[in-house]
């Protein structure tokens, strides 16, 4: 039996109190990708919240964790809010890539990376969309041969969010070419520092450079880091992209943090007090843009629980999941929209010292389908909802029960 | 629906859905459409003793409910009422009948709260929207009140035997339990949208009654909570009509066939229904979430009964319309059923304020508290 909500709650409020550095508001630690130091906090946050027993809440015990519920992560991070806390880790550390070693590790992989992910040593990313298309993920194309107890690594990845301030990534790498192509992936943990990997930073439109790529030149992997089975690679592929709809949607119970702030990665400028700046707070469209923002706010969260509790709960099926992707994205291209409307024209000149205030939901219009596209696209979740969900027949695949080399790639890739 | 009911209330689920299903089919629902009262007497008195009056009430008074949590039970009734665009007055006789038995009065009003408990009566719940003031005005004599003012529309009005009636007064806001019989109320009845579901405006031309519930200007908490119970039936109702509508025209989408495929097939048709689905869930969510705030009374039911009401109230319609538009040419005609949902998910939208009425409130309380300042 774990510790009841009653007990805990008062528990971690009293530990937070005592041992946690406040923030200075409600986005510290979040990531634009271009702060090192952040990432050498968000490692010592962490390494407090081990120290004190609050790391890993939904971890099993025997790999660093404390083995409660989202229930209690959730009372947690309700605690926490107005706490430093180490967001950086959220995703995919966290939330994606440490559950899918807890799904598919051996024993010894669980206990060679589970306890330092808790701890806050090692920090995790996935390798898997590639340069010639991201929604098509099992036709990747970067290779690793088997040469004995060593595969040799050679590719490229791209999209990898923060992949420079990793340890180890999750990469998908084609291992049978004679296979269709799901069946010949093999999923890898890949040392990010070493000889043979280049990663390039990649800058986005909202100036962030949170993006990676990287460049794989005869990397070798020891066998022992197969995660999963060899050519086993897309189960595991399958299983990061069901956590990373999950997390992206605002419903994994691995996250630490105030609710809101993880998924986002940059909240988005506050509304009322930009309204307030620019003299529209008593304008009643304005209060409705206001009110429908905080709508949205909340049924995203609402139906994280939903979906996440229906899921754990045997009452919803696993693709599930796929609506959180959708609802979160569709609800951000909203209320992105609202921030702009909101702002008027503070959104697109603001004075230098305002620029939290109005002039940055201009900026986060400029990446709103950020959220559509990242944690696969918005496309991808709608044909996932109606053909798993619903039932519906799939989309035809001209590369289905065909072997892999046989497949008509781009002509450019 | 909601999920995590324990096993007495799935059971009750599945009662209720029989009984619906036997005693108030969609030809049942038509067939209403020229009666009157919309709704059968005898009928609601049978789903009264399934519970359907009681849930909110305590015990000691006469009431009861499954599982502690009665606003969560009546959600179930409610929601499966939606499946079926029920008839009968579920929202304002329960919000009345909580209301007497809420009440410091309860027990001048056991008489009135035990024949709405049996289904012998039903009440209306006579309530100005969220934000408005009431336009029944009450003013003291000696020895009772006199209430003067004109309000609509009113849910069951015409049919009602008993009022709840908000009036402002010098005091402040207090409310007052009128029988419909009492000189100076008269009640005409609206044609209404939904094919069962009545409306009425009802005067009062200075009906005097000593019956006030609860203190004079005690009312302005009472009236909050009667609004949320209000809100919460709604939005449990709407969430189960949109969630078999959904289901119909899912079906409808596999067995529909044009250019030698079934709709569901076409992936643009296939990408709406993701929408809807998400939509559907969606709404369930915030409908389960206003309804276990409201239940336990959290700080913040007030917040999640109007973001529940503004999100569903928009959501809805959009839903079934768009289930019109996978039904072709049969989706607007009479004969599909399609409108008798439209119907009913169009009058929740509007009824106890309207989507933009609800942001509103939910900015008010934003941005009052601090939250978002």
């Amino acid at each position: 039996m774990s510790e009841d909500l009653q007990t805990f709650r008062p528990r971690a409020r009293a530990w937070l109190a005592e041992n946690m550095p406040r923030a200075a508001d409600a986005t510290a630690g979040s990531t634009d990708g271009r702060d090192d130091e952040a990432w050498v906090r968000a490692r010592e946050l962490q390494r407090i919240l081990f120290d004190g027993g609050f790391a890993g809440l939904c971890y099993p015990k025997e790999y660093g964790g404390q083995g409660l519920t989202p229930a209690h992560q959730r009372v947690f991070n309700e605690e926490a809010a107005g706490y430093e806390m180490p967001l950086l880790l959220n995703v995919p550390t966290f939330s994606i890539c440490a559950p899918a070693i807890l799904d598919f590790g051996t024993e010894e992989q669980k206990q060679r990376y589970l306890p330092g992910v808790i701890r806050g040593d090692i920090v995790l990313v996935q390798f898997l969309s590639e340069p010639r298309g991201g929604s098509d993920l099992a036709g990747a194309v970067t290779r690793a041969t088997r040469d004995g107890d060593v595969f040799m690594l050679n590719g490229s990845k791209i999209w990898s969010s923060n992949a420079y301030a990793a340890d180890y990534g999750l990469c998908l790498a084609r291992t049978d070419w004679d296979a269709p192509k799901h069946r010949g992936l093999t999923m890898f943990v890949v040392k990010v520092h070493q000889p043979g990997v280049e990663v390039r930073r990649i800058k986005q439109v909202n100036g962030n450079m949170e993006f990676c790529q990287e460049f794989f030149d005869d990397v070798p992997i020891p066998a022992s880091e197969v995660l999963g089975e060899v050519n086993g690679g897309w189960a595991v592929a399958s299983r990061l992209l069901f956590h990373e709809r999950t997390a992206v949607g605002g419903g994994s119970p691995y996250v630490s943090g105030p609710p809101g702030v993880e998924r986002s990665g940059e909240a988005a400028p506050d509304l009322t007090s930009t309204a307030r700046a620019g003299g529209r707070l008593g304008d009643p469209v304005v209060r409705e843009l206001i009110g429908e923002d905080r709508v949205l706010e909340r049924v995203a969260d609402q139906l994280a629980v939903r979906v996440t509790e229906g899921i754990r709960g045997g009452e919803l099926p696993d693709s599930t999941a796929s609506l959180l992707r959708l609802f979160m994205a569709t609800a951000n291209v909203r209320r992105t929209q609202i921030g702009l409307e909101v702002a008027g024209p503070r959104a697109v000149a603001w004075p230098t010292d305002e620029f939290r205030d109005g002039g940055s939901f201009g900026v986060h219009f400029l990446f709103r389908q950020g959220s559509s596209l990242g944690g696969g696209s918005t496309e991808m979740a709608r044909n996932l909802i109606s053909e798993r969900l619903l039932g519906m027949p799939r989309e035809f695949a001209a590369d289905r029960d065909v072997p892999f080399s046989q497949v008509r790639q781009s002509k450019t890739s | 629906m909601q999920l995590g009911l324990n096993a007495d209330q799935q059971l009750f689920r599945r009662t209720v859905r029989q009984f619906l299903e036997r005693e108030a089919p969609l030809t049942t629902v038509r067939e209403l459409t020229d009666d009157p009262a919309g709704f059968d007497r005898g009928w609601w008195r049978k789903g009264a003793e399934l519970g359907w009056t009681s849930m909110l009430v305590p015990e000691k008074v006469g009431g009861g409910n499954l599982s502690g949590e009665g606003l969560r039970d009546l959600a179930i009734v409610a929601e499966e009422m939606g499946r079926l665009v029920s008839p009968g007055p579920l929202v304002p006789t329960n919000v009345v009948a909580s209301a007497l038995a809420e009440a410091s009065t309860v027990d001048n009003h056991t008489e009135v709260l035990a024949a709405l408990l049996s289904g012998d009566a039903v009440a209306a719940w006579v309530a100005p929207p969220p934000g408005a003031a009431p336009t029944v005005t009450a003013r003291a004599t000696d020895g009772g009140w006199v209430l003067d003012g004109t309000a609509e529309p009113i849910e069951a009005g015409a049919q009602a035997d008993y009022l709840l009636v908000t009036a402002s007064t010098a005091e402040g806001l207090t409310q007052f339990l009128v029988a419909v019989g009492a000189p100076g109320v008269a009640r005409t009845p609206l044609d209404s949208l939904d094919l069962v579901r009545r409306f009425a405006r009802i005067s009062f031309d200075g009906v005097t009654t000593s019956t006030v519930v609860g203190v004079p200007d005690g009312a302005a908490d009472a009236l909050e909570r009667q609004l949320q119970t209000a809100l919460v039936l709604q939005a449990a109702e709407t969430a189960g009509a949109i969630e078999r509508v959904l289901e119909f025209t899912v079906a409808w989408a596999f067995d529909r066939y044009s250019f030698g495929r079934p709709l569901a097939s076409y992936q643009a048709l296939k990408h709406r229904f993701a929408d809807m689905k998400t939509w559907v869930e969606a709404c369930h969510a915030t409908a389960t979430a206003a309804t276990v705030a409201a239940q336990e009374r959290s700080a913040d039911a007030a917040e999640l009964v109007s973001v529940a009401k503004a999100y569903i109230g928009d959501r809805a319609t959009e839903v079934v319309q768009d289930c019109v538009q996978m039904h072709g040419g049969i989706g607007v005609t009479w004969e599909h059923d399609l409108h008798l949902y439209l119907r009913r998910v169009a009058t929740n939208r509007v009824t106890y304020g309207t989507p933009n009425d609800h942001r509103r409130r939910v900015a008010d309380l934003v941005t009052a508290d601090g939250s978002g300042a």
